[in-house]
């Protein structure tokens, strides 16, 4: 499948607070602007895959989104995989692509936790509401000590991880938070849930995102400006709540990693950019392991003492990720991919030629992976 | 110490299949479910063996020995019933027998003085009227 679907388009609305504004409406604007920037008539969209707003469930979503945007799809619907099901629908439609169920799909992601519904930052994360076990942030504290116990990880590696994003989110204009972070800064914030501090979680942000995929032969035939080819996508699931997870320090985003690079035909020294799902500041640092750019236990020394900026071996985040440019759950780290191949990214990486994404939902249950190459 | 019966609490929810736990916990013994056809031990409570599936299975107590997992400590509350008690520890904690759960580490001072793998002890506790397996550190069981 090496290059025969490609990224023709991507869309967003801004990123921050939409007071009052539906998810549905956000929805419309990001197509708009994707199909805008494809080049794409509407009326020639037959995939349509989206991923339901996390702060409150929605039944038959994806419905009410085509109806807003007047489209009868001949493929779609909600896949729910929290935070992995950007790239997840991403791969799905891909698939759907080469089987000839539609040509042109449109992935699209809109939420609104900011000024909406914050039930999902705050909810119960199983049955143990007695021990006052409540918040997303708790369950990666959980896994944040435990490698921090178990490798030698540091409180200082972890800000290391956030000092990037917002040094990054800090040159970019449509990041939410534009505000460079020191180590003193990180040292001296407030804990939310130790070993976790403010600046080791996300942000929270309303907003819409969305992505035209076809084939690269339709690109061609449409003369879409620059077609980002899919190189390679996987999925993994570690499903096991934190609690009952055999392992906390390693998850199953490395099988995910592992089918995307196996179909890319690349491996980690062949990247040049990495987009990493960074809702909590741990979740990079493990990625970097699981993904095979690190030995195991390794992620924190790396990102403290070879460093991820732009003049790094592997750059990563450069548009601020969900720790500065929007808390967003992963559709601005494929946007930013996109634009890095592109060559119209903020912080341009020099002659990056590949770009790896991450995706991950609740807490490290579901992981999906993208791999981008150069516009053909 | 965590104080009792605080008012808003959220309490287990209790089913058919819950409800022997509990039962059992108000009785000064914690269970959890072993598999009859391949042994496995889970907890919390399922009406299947999440390895082989079998649906025949038995309660058993647990030895009240177990180990720290790992930890949090709260210094934002989540719940409003929660605002009084920070800052306050959660704990992933493994029985001798194998399940693992989620509670609280109890009898402590200071609990970033916590060290993974810690021995512990069961130390059933009541919250809202309810009995829960909480633990204390058990530095003789290890």
């Amino acid at each position: 499948m090496r290059e025969s679907v490609v990224v023709a388009g991507i869309g967003h609305t801004t990123f921050g607070a939409h007071e009052g504004r539906s998810t549905v409406s956000m929805h419309a604007e990001a197509i708009r602007h994707a199909l805008a920037d494809a080049g794409v008539e509407k009326d020639a969209v037959d995939g349509l895959f989206v991923k339901f707003p996390t702060s409150a469930f929605e039944f038959m979503y994806g419905q009410k989104v085509a109806e807003a945007v007047g489209l009868q799809p001949r493929i779609g619907g909600v896949w729910d995989q929290g935070g992995a099901a950007n790239i997840g629908m991403m791969s799905f439609a891909a698939l759907a692509i080469e089987a000839g169920q539609c040509e042109i799909a449109v992935v699209t992601f809109a939420d609104n936790p900011k000024t909406g519904s914050r039930g999902a930052i705050a909810k119960s994360i199983g049955a143990d509401d007695v021990f006052g076990w409540f918040g997303a942030a708790a369950g990666y504290a959980m896994i944040a000590r435990r490698h921090m116990a178990q490798w030698g990880t540091t409180a200082d590696q972890l800000g290391a991880v956030a000092i990037n994003a917002r040094a990054n989110g800090a040159a970019n204009p449509r990041a939410q938070l534009r505000k460079p972070l020191t180590l003193e800064g990180y040292r001296e914030a407030r804990s939310v849930v130790a070993p976790l501090r403010r600046d080791d979680c996300c942000l929270v942000s309303d907003g819409g995102a969305a992505v035209v995929l076809m084939s690269a032969a339709r690109a061609r035939a449409l003369g879409v400006p620059a077609p980002v080819p899919i190189l390679g996508f996987g999925q993994g699931q570690t499903s096991w709540n934190v609690e009952l997870r055999p392992d906390l320090t390693s998850t199953c985003a490395a099988e995910s990693a592992q089918t995307a690079f196996a179909m890319a035909g690349l491996g980690p020294d062949d990247i040049d950019v990495a987009q990493f799902y960074d809702c909590f500041t741990i979740v990079p640092i493990m990625t970097l392991e699981d993904y095979g750019f690190v030995p195991r236990g390794q992620g924190g020394a790396y990102v403290a003492s070879e460093g991820t900026g732009l003049d790094r071996r592997l750059p990563m985040n450069t548009s601020g990720g969900l720790l500065s440019e929007t808390g967003m759950p992963g559709m601005q780290l494929v946007i930013e991919a996109v634009r890095q191949m592109r060559g119209t990214a903020e912080l341009q990486v020099k002659n990056a030629r590949t770009a790896i994404v991450s995706n991950q939902g609740g807490i490290m249950h579901t992981h999906s992976t993208l791999i981008l190459g150069q516009p053909a | 110490m965590i104080a009792e019966n605080t008012a808003g609490v959220p309490l287990p929810v209790r089913d058919a299949l819950s409800e022997p736990y509990w039962a059992a916990l108000d009785d000064g013994r914690h269970i959890f479910q072993r598999c009859g056809a391949c042994g496995h031990a889970w907890l919390p409570p399922r009406a299947e063996c999440p390895v082989c599936l079998a649906a025949e299975w038995s309660w058993e107590t647990a030895s009240g020995d177990a180990r720290l997992i790992s930890w949090v400590v709260y210094h934002t509350a989540f719940h409003p019933a929660f605002a009084d008690r920070l800052p306050y520890n959660v704990a992933v904690v493994e029985l001798r027998e194998g399940p693992r759960l989620i509670s609280n580490i109890s009898g402590i001072d200071d609990p970033e003085a916590l060290q993974i793998d810690l021995p512990l002890r069961l130390s059933i506790e009541r919250e809202g009227g309810v009995a829960i397996p909480r633990y204390v550190p058990a530095p003789e069981n290890g």
